[in-house]
């Protein structure tokens, strides 16, 4: 073996060794920022009380929503009720990102997610522990871990609290799990969420939505709940319990009246979800001559409406 | 002795120095990979939408004058206000709601293939539409008609992670599993050359000038379940005040049997 010969083996051994040691361990994304909403989808839109449009709902679920009144919220022991980690996808507001890293090793331990007054912050654990026990105390914003899939982090949220899904209109259970996709795209990023439930849902209950990174900063407080009274009769009556008797609710066929969309449709379910009932409602739409309701209108014209009975007014109009 | 370690050292620098792709285009190299096998996600099979949002817009033809969710420019809103769909009929225009930018969102199933190792294939039962998306155009050749479909261009987006620097041996903690190796990617498309048509079927417009940018990406969960989720960009500035975003879930079928061709409509 000649020298030259050595020495080329051993340049070629060492390139190599070094190759291999410089596959990338675990691939990460800078995620932290301000994000604000920037999708058109209509993931937050409640202007009918009774609105489970493609909502998988069970029929635990449909009775659930079907007993809701919104004054519900106004109640002193609600009015703090914050929403669940799913109100990501379907609030109106954008949220913070921020990245907690261990302060020896800066290694990262965990990404918060912070929204809205109503809604409790999020902690993605990414130290590989594991979710506690099924009967650990439950949060409004749930215990969720995290790992990334290539350049997407994908989240697993258990042990939230029971909490509205669809602004006043669904709800999950504190059996459910959201299973969520963080993906960017530059200044864009794509949120799939896919939440699961036991008791009110019949089939996966899928939404995305699409952020963009804020470079304003904070544009939306990041501060503790205030309460307020907002219904002076609850006040007066603390024993008073707003709710619906089943079959009581005067909203139902609201949807209906205004859109001319079966009330079936309006009552959700699994099979509201795919196409096939999309042949079957040719049938029986009846659809308005002209929208007249809540239509969009023209940039200078555009005025939102008042949500109907209580916080949260619909995003403005696009 | 002293040529025989200087050797390895530089042969050492130079791994750090030079990116892969440096090295993999230097003469003599193998061709990079086609399209087909260079892909790092699997898109091919039937997917079914999951109409879980815009539900009244897709699963319903919405009245005249329903707009609300679209930024329209008020030349839009004009437009959008003539609509006629027997116009649209007489004039062999029953596909102008199944255009490129609101295809997707049409309920329905894809089923997508490859035409050869640098064309993909989408297929719609709804509307009965085709979409070639290529990964290598050919270079400065002449742009066909417009069309419904328009001429799509792709691209793979894959993982490229971060080279960490390895002075020792990873610390591992005992029952966490390592961390995972980079993998996955999503497909990029663009797409121009289209033919005007609506985003809505009442009649809300896209331009002929309008560019459709879509981010595809397949989610794999551990209960053998696949999503695939499309992120979907639209610009013209004719008709939109900004850009349209909105991103649509389809979930994986196993097979083709509800696969259910069904030509376009006007109406419904």
């Amino acid at each position: 073996m000649t020298r030259d010969f050595r020495s080329h083996l051993g340049a070629a051994l060492a390139a190599a060794c070094i190759t291999l040691a410089a596959v990338p361990a675990a691939a990460q994304v800078e995620l932290s920022g301000y994000w604000a909403r920037a999708g058109d989808a209509d993931n937050g839109y409640s202007r009918e009380p009774v609105d489970l449009l493609g909502i998988p709902v069970s029929a635990d679920g449909r009775a659930k929503a079907l007993s809701y009144d919104i004054a519900a919220l106004s109640a002193t022991e609600r009015q703090c009720q914050m929403y669940p980690p799913f109100y990501a996808l379907t609030g109106p507001f954008g949220f913070r990102i921020s990245s907690v890293q261990d302060p020896i090793t800066q290694k990262l331990v965990a990404w918060k997610l912070d929204g809205w007054i109503d809604r409790d912050t999020t902690t993605i654990w990414m130290d590989g522990r594991p979710h506690p026990s099924e009967y650990a105390p439950h949060t409004h914003g749930g215990f969720t871990t995290g790992r990334w899939e290539g350049n997407t982090l994908t989240a697993v949220t258990t042990h939230a609290k029971m909490g509205d899904i669809k602004r006043h209109t669904s709800f999950s259970s504190d059996r459910a799990t959201l299973t969520y996709r963080f993906t960017r795209y530059g200044d864009l990023m794509t949120v799939t969420g896919i939440l699961e439930d036991p008791v009110y849902l019949a089939e996966p209950y899928v939404l995305t939505e699409i952020f963009r990174v804020s470079t304003g900063g904070q544009t939306f407080p990041l501060t503790a709940c205030e309460p307020i009274e907002e219904l002076p009769t609850l006040h007066e009556n603390p024993a008073l319990v707003p709710h619906y008797l089943p079959g009581q609710n005067p909203w139902v066929n609201e949807l209906t009246q205004n859109r001319g969309i079966p009330l079936e449709a309006t009552m959700g379910g699994p099979a509201t979800m795919y196409p096939e009932y999309r042949k079957g409602l040719r049938e029986t739409y009846k659809p308005p001559d002209t929208c007249k309701i809540d239509c969009g209108a023209p940039p200078a014209a555009a005025a939102p409406a008042p949500a109907p009975g209580g916080r949260g007014a619909p995003p403005p109009a696009k | 002795m002293k040529a025989s370690w200087l050797a390895p050292l530089t042969a050492a620098a130079l791994a750090f120095l030079v990116p892969a792709g440096v090295l993999h285009a230097q003469r003599g190299a193998p061709p990079p990979a086609a399209a087909r096998d260079a892909a790092p996600i699997d898109l091919t099979g039937y997917w079914v939408s999951v109409v879980t949002q815009d539900w009244r817009w897709r699963m319903t033809a919405p009245p005249r004058g329903d707009y609300r969710g679209i930024p329209m420019t008020p030349e839009a809103f004009k437009v959008a206000a003539a609509w006629d769909p027997e116009r649209d009929e007489k004039a062999g225009e029953e596909c102008r709601s199944y255009g490129a930018p609101a295809l997707m969102s049409v309920p329905g199933r894809i089923r997508i293939s490859w035409q050869d190792a640098e064309t993909m294939k989408v297929e719609t039962d709804a509307g009965t539409q085709t979409r070639l998306l290529r990964f290598t155009p050919s270079p400065g050749a002449a742009r066909g008609a417009r069309s419904w479909q328009g001429d799509s261009v792709a691209e793979w987006q894959i993982m490229r992670g971060n080279a960490p620097l390895n002075l020792r041996p990873a610390e591992r903690v005992p029952g966490v599993p390592a961390p995972a190796v980079g993998r996955g990617g999503s497909l990029k498309v663009v797409t121009s050359n289209l033919r005007g048509g609506y985003l809505r079927k009442n009649g809300v417009p896209y331009s002929e000038n309008a560019v459709l940018t879509e981010y595809w990406e397949v989610f794999p969960r551990d209960n053998g379940e696949q999503w695939l989720t499309i992120t979907t960009l639209i610009e013209d500035p004719r008709y939109l005040r900004e850009t349209r975003m909105i991103a649509i879930p389809f979930k994986k079928e196993a097979d083709g049997s509800k696969w259910d061709p069904t030509p376009c409509s006007a109406r419904w």
